[in-house]
């Protein structure tokens, strides 16, 4: 359950709609289902109090829209942004990638967002209506009474493991300020990193086999914002699905993990748009990983201006074939 | 029948300023290096995308090995710092992914070393022969 209510959030934007502050807002509206919440833009305080949605599956970080919606805007946009979202909002800050001066950011605490598939699991299949308050109330076309859950059993793994509560960035904050948590997000890493190479091709081997190349990944990631993409290439040749045992899915998922590398707040994005449930944040938290044990601590996005460790160096850093022996003396 | 015997395609991406004037050597001093290297040359190690490593597999390569200036002698003072970084990211997402740590290799070159070139060379092909085929990076579309 959200702390901050629907209406605290369109009472706030209605009245930055009043005094001409603003003349868009970026928020969720109602998708297909209403645990599907998709991303809108709305231009009066009519269609918010319509449309505008928040409870806990708005998990859509609006840091990326912002690139394209800022170009052409006239007069500012408010856009609403949980914790992580502000990360991604400060790393594109720091790459220029949109004008701060159209944006009035709103930071909005977040309690963590519901995993549909987690939800699917207690319940089952054929989920008719959620409604979202102290439980999520979940009626499914196989029963009529709605079956209580409890938030907090079904929270998306990365809500589960979130690395911050505090907005590192904001015009104003509704609601409280909350603090950086420590959290065990590289346990999942360590888990396959102590696997045999056997284990761990096989685990991918499963994992990234079925995946369909919608690009759905690459299109939610806010730190893959290059206007051509290296993928969408048609003279490469194999630019299309893979036969499943194949190595072009894992070359994907490895550079487009790779392309964010240094730049990935770890907000969680690709895991929670893949159609396929593939654990993708697993790929990104690697190189984040290695990255702190290599170069330093780093949490791209904490700061507007810092410098990734990929665009960085020292004339004292490990050699490459060094990068195991570090793994196995940790062992 | 015959059996042929197993030889790897090695790809070796060499710099332009430093091993690749170490391969020339190697061949002016008539040091053996196995015909399986074939090499590119880049302007810097730096040039070389991840994705120029991972696209040589998926077209049938069994190693690739990068081999650039020594860390501080690079011809654009930088570029092979930036290598450092970005190969020891990838080898360990490599690794992670469960493929053979040995199919890959950095090696730091001189234009004077011509004998380490060639002997960097055979000691990679040896390995790789050991692993035997790439079968974890093929695409069977790639395949002649």
């Amino acid at each position: 359950m959200q702390k901050v209510t629907r209406e605290q959030l369109i009472e706030r934007a209605a009245a930055l709609f009043a005094d001409g502050t603003v003349s868009s807002v970026l928020g969720w509206k109602r998708g297909e289902f209403d645990y599907d919440i998709t991303p809108a833009v709305f231009e009066s305080a009519e269609e918010l109090e319509k449309e505008f949605v928040w409870n806990d599956f708005c998990g859509a970080n609006f840091s990326k829209y912002l690139v394209s919606k800022t170009v052409k805007a006239e007069e500012k946009i408010l856009v609403f942004l949980k914790p992580c979202d502000t990360y991604s909002f400060n790393q594109l800050l720091t790459e220029h990638r949109f004008d701060r001066e159209k944006v009035y950011a709103v930071g909005i605490p977040c309690e963590g967002m519901a995993d549909i598939e987690k939800i699917k699991k207690i319940t089952g299949e054929g989920i008719a209506k959620i409604e979202c308050g102290e439980k999520l109330a979940v009626t499914t076309i196989y029963n009529d009474a709605p079956v209580p859950v409890d938030p907090s059993d079904v929270l998306a793994e990365r809500c589960a493991n979130c690395k911050s509560k505090k907005h590192v960035a904001y015009d104003e904050l509704i609601g409280d300020e909350g603090e950086v948590v420590s959290s065990a997000r590289f346990d999942e890493v360590e888990k396959l990193e102590a696997m045999t190479p056997d284990e761990r091709f096989a685990f991918w081997q499963g994992e990234l086999s079925r995946c369909i190349r919608c690009n759905a990944c690459r299109d939610a990631c806010p730190a893959c914002t290059c206007e051509v993409c290296v993928f969408n290439n048609p003279r490469s040749g194999v630019e299309n699905k893979a036969p499943a045992n194949s190595f072009e899915e894992k070359m994907f998922h490895i550079i487009r993990a790779f392309h964010v590398a240094g730049r990935c707040t770890d907000c969680g994005e690709c895991s929670r748009v893949c159609p396929q449930n593939i654990p993708l944040h697993l790929l990104n938290r690697k190189f984040i990983k290695d990255m702190n044990e290599c170069y330093g601590e780093y949490q791209a996005g904490e700061e507007v201006g810092t410098k990734a460790p990929l665009v960085d160096y020292t004339t004292e850093d490990l050699e490459p074939g060094e990068v195991f022996d570090r793994r196995d003396t940790d062992a | 029948m015959q059996v042929k015997e197993y030889r790897p395609l090695i790809v070796a991406f060499c710099c332009n300023w430093c091993s690749y004037a170490g391969a020339d050597l190697a061949g002016n001093n008539r040091a053996d290096y196995p015909a399986e290297v074939k090499i590119i040359r880049v302007p810097c190690s730096c040039r070389v995308n991840p994705m120029f490593i991972l696209k040589a597999f998926q077209r049938g390569a069994d190693g690739v090995i990068l081999c650039g200036c020594h860390p501080g002698d690079c011809h654009y003072t930088s570029g092979n710092y930036y290598t450092r970084r970005r190969m020891a990211m990838l080898f360990s997402m490599l690794d992670y992914l469960g493929i053979e740590r040995e199919r890959t290799r950095v090696e730091w070159v001189s234009a004077a070393e011509g004998a380490k070139f060639a002997a960097t060379m055979n000691d990679f092909v040896k390995k790789v022969t050991e692993l035997g085929e790439n079968k974890r990076l093929e695409d069977l579309r790639c395949k002649k």
